[in-house]
């Protein structure tokens, strides 16, 4: 049966861009790359316990990162991708050691306060990130020899991607790294006590959290051909942060589906809803009303009740 | 915890089934209508004017009972909240969903930045709102025309009109620090410096700014006039502010061409009588077709229309035109963009043509708010004709500039 629902998982996503149109093609790859943006702050929110308000930061510098070694350096991609991901490394390697002075609110002030530094000067640093206007004219990359410029191509590149990440995410959660992390959010004294480092754990965490949300950067960056201050905002990170929240966080699945929610109101809805931001509040009013942990384990109780009766 | 799988399948399962269901059923007529997409605001700080460009494109295609050159056509609106990305995707689904043949908007500069490539890669004949300079000068975008104007287009007459006409020496300029805002201001003081006078403070205030009060209070008070270029509601904040602090009266103010929009004139009292703005379009135009539009405008929204509700009815009767050129034969692109562009329309605005850069050419009209049947209207006082993005310049010189920003032109007259 779980073999089964997989398998029809499967071929539904591998059959999707032939049997749709070009508009609903993009419109899933989006929901790819908003996944693993989400997937990648679940690690903080929902394993680490760590509410962060400034995760747009490793998806925009990834993504700036990308465009201005492409564009002002005429660096290939095959090599201004490993570059940008390294620096969004670094650069959550610093972030980290600033913002896990703290946990709880002050974390999520804290990176709040870092990523609006960040959004501040590719507002202000006109010379070089062209400020308001955005950089313009990027390329995507040849992927095996396959022009990603082609929307099915692109599809199936992110697919790919979000495959590996989500996987990749899962082994850490499996692993007994994951379970010490899974520690540090519930007992972290008691962590401390039994020898753990439970500042090291949550570094750790951060860092491959801001390394995958450098991914989804690259996605997006590749996938948009432009990048804007906008993807550093606050509005940025609040909607990776509702997607968990709304899809259920400390799930795998959970930000997947908040993802999906988040780019089908966003993209979809919205044509057909001029107040399709009062819809989104509605939408979140009730996953909070009814299913306060979240879609996922919200539907997954409901199951549980009926499989019973 | 460990990776549930069930669930996971079952939740993405869901979400995919949901998009199926929208899937539109995409039927093949034989003479299909033609599909306009409007690239709009209508949610978030600029959606007053989106409204508008919908509203007055609405009201265009109605008096028409949405025939164009004798063929129907079918209007199709995307919001962006002003949000370049959002832009760019809600351009896709324009083009890949809806099929769109031609697009009017979007509205701001980010966003027209945002789609360049896009509208480029699809051929997509687009008549933009958005007033970013460089998309018709130094990177012209062919498929790309500009019914309005240009940041600086409205702005360089009005730096001539205060030294020839108001006899200004000494300036201050304020703007939103966009580069719209960036633009409007290197315009207004090139020609003002070039002409003789004097840029003595320059100010760049942020576009969401709650408080204009710290920007008042270093406003130098021994010069002869202030400059605004503000977009959206700012420039009525900054005024009732400037009232507020008791400036009124010491120091004059002139506007660019959304300073003091109609949008926003309908909330003002007595602190805006008397200031002088430009810009391509006023309410109080005196010519047939702009009486019938701001009376019927006027009847349905029950107030003036301004920049942005002209610029779509603008849009619309240059896009009409071309479509007449053609015989209604929009399929052919590359036709359809020469006869666009070779098109000389009488609009609401006055007479316009388009230079070869795909940007308007038209009259600028510098105006004066004034009191008139209970309500304030910007009395037009006098016209530049034929006014280009260029303004006096030949094409090829001002092309060799770096393009207006906050550095460029250097102002060399700032007191401290």
């Amino acid at each position: 049966m779980r073999k089964l629902a997989w398998l029809l998982l499967i071929v539904a996503l591998l059959a999707w861009p032939f049997a749709v149109g070009e508009f609903y093609v993009n419109l899933v790859s989006q929901i790819f790359i908003a996944a693993i943006f989400a997937a990648s702050l679940n690690l903080l929110v929902g394993y680490a316990g760590l509410p962060s308000l400034g995760h747009a930061s490793f998806l925009g510098m990834a993504a700036y990162f990308s465009a201005l070694l492409t564009l002002r350096l005429g660096f290939d991609h095959t090599l201004a991708a490993p570059l940008a991901l390294a620096g969004t490394v670094v650069m959550a390697a610093l972030f980290g050691l600033i913002a896990l002075r703290a946990t709880g609110l002050g974390f999520l002030m804290l990176t709040l306060a870092l990523s609006q530094v960040l959004w501040g000067t590719a507002y202000r640093w006109v010379a070089l990130t062209e400020g308001d206007n955005g950089l313009r004219g990027l390329t995507r990359p040849h992927f095996l020899g396959i022009n990603l410029d082609d929307s099915t191509a692109f599809y199936f590149f992110a697919l790919l991607v979000m495959a590996f990440s989500l996987w990749m995410i899962a082994r850490l959660v499996a692993s007994p790294f994951g379970a010490a992390l899974a520690g540090t959010r519930e007992q972290a004294r008691r962590m401390s006590a039994l020898g753990h480092n439970v500042w090291l754990i949550r570094w750790i965490t951060f860092i491959y959290a801001g390394f995958w949300g450098g991914v989804s950067g690259l996605l997006f960056v590749y996938y948009h051909k432009y990048i804007h201050p906008a993807s550093l905002s606050l509005t940025s990170s609040a909607e990776a942060m509702l997607s968990v929240i709304a899809g259920g966080s400390g799930t795998l699945a959970g930000p997947v589906v908040g993802a999906a929610i988040i780019v089908l109101l966003k993209n979809y809805v919205s044509a057909y809803v001029e107040r399709w931001n009062m819809l989104l509040g509605f939408v979140f009013v009730a996953i909070v009303v009814f299913m306060p942990d979240g879609l996922v384990p919200g539907i997954k109780r409901l199951w549980a009740r009926w499989g019973q009766r | 915890m460990t990776f549930d799988r069930r669930r996971f399948i079952q939740a993405t399962a869901v979400t995919a089934g949901a998009g199926a269901l929208g899937m539109p059923a995409i039927g093949n007529a034989q003479e299909q209508p033609i599909r306009i997409g409007l690239m709009t605001v209508k949610t978030g700080p600029l959606a007053s004017g989106g409204l508008d460009m919908e509203r007055a494109l609405v009201m265009y295609l109605r008096e028409r009972n949405n025939m164009l050159a004798g063929r129907k056509v079918e209007l199709f609106v995307a919001d962006s909240g002003g949000v370049p990305a959002q832009a760019r995707s809600k351009t896709q689904e324009l083009v890949e969903r809806d099929k769109i043949n031609v697009m009017i908007g979007p509205l701001a500069a980010g966003e027209a930045l945002a789609t360049d490539d896009y509208i480029r890669q699809q051929q997509l004949p687009t008549l933009s709102v958005a007033a970013a300079e460089d998309m018709t000068q130094r990177n012209p975008n062919p498929w790309f025309v500009r019914g309005t104007s240009t940041s600086s287009q409205c702005a360089h007459p009005l730096a001539d009109y205060c030294i020839k006409q108001l006899k200004y020496k000494r300036m201050a300029v304020i703007a939103d620090d966009i580069p719209y805002g960036h633009e409007m201001c290197a315009g207004f003081q090139r020609v003002f410096e070039e002409q003789g006078g004097k840029i003595v403070q320059k100010m760049f205030s942020p576009l969401t700014v709650p408080d204009y009060g710290t920007f008042l209070a270093q406003l130098k008070t021994n010069i002869d006039g202030v400059f605004l270029g503000f977009a959206g509601s700012n420039g009525f904040r900054y005024v009732r502010q400037f009232n507020e602090y008791g400036l009124r009266g010491k120091v004059a103010i002139v506007g660019g061409m959304t300073a003091l929009d109609e949008a926003v004139l309908r909330n003002m009292k007595i602190e805006a009588l008397g200031i002088i703005t430009t810009c391509w379009y006023s309410a109080k135009l005196d010519n047939p077709l702009n009486k019938k539009f701001a009376a019927a405008f006027q009847a349905e929204a029950k107030y003036d229309p301004g920049f942005y509700a002209a610029a779509t009815y603008v849009e619309a009767a240059v896009l009409e035109n071309a479509l007449k050129a053609v015989k209604g034969n929009i399929t052919d692109k590359a036709a359809f963009m020469k006869a666009l562009r070779a098109s000389k329309t009488d609009t609401v605005r006055g007479p316009v043509s388009f230079d070869s850069y795909g940007n308007i050419v038209g009259n600028v009209y510098i105006r004066k708010v004034e009191r008139e049947e209970g309500r304030l209207v910007n009395t037009v006082i006098q016209t530049y004709p034929n006014v280009s993005q260029f303004w006096t310049y030949k094409p090829e010189e001002f092309l060799k500039n770096p393009v207006y920003s906050r550095d460029w032109p250097p102002a060399k007259n700032l007191e401290s």
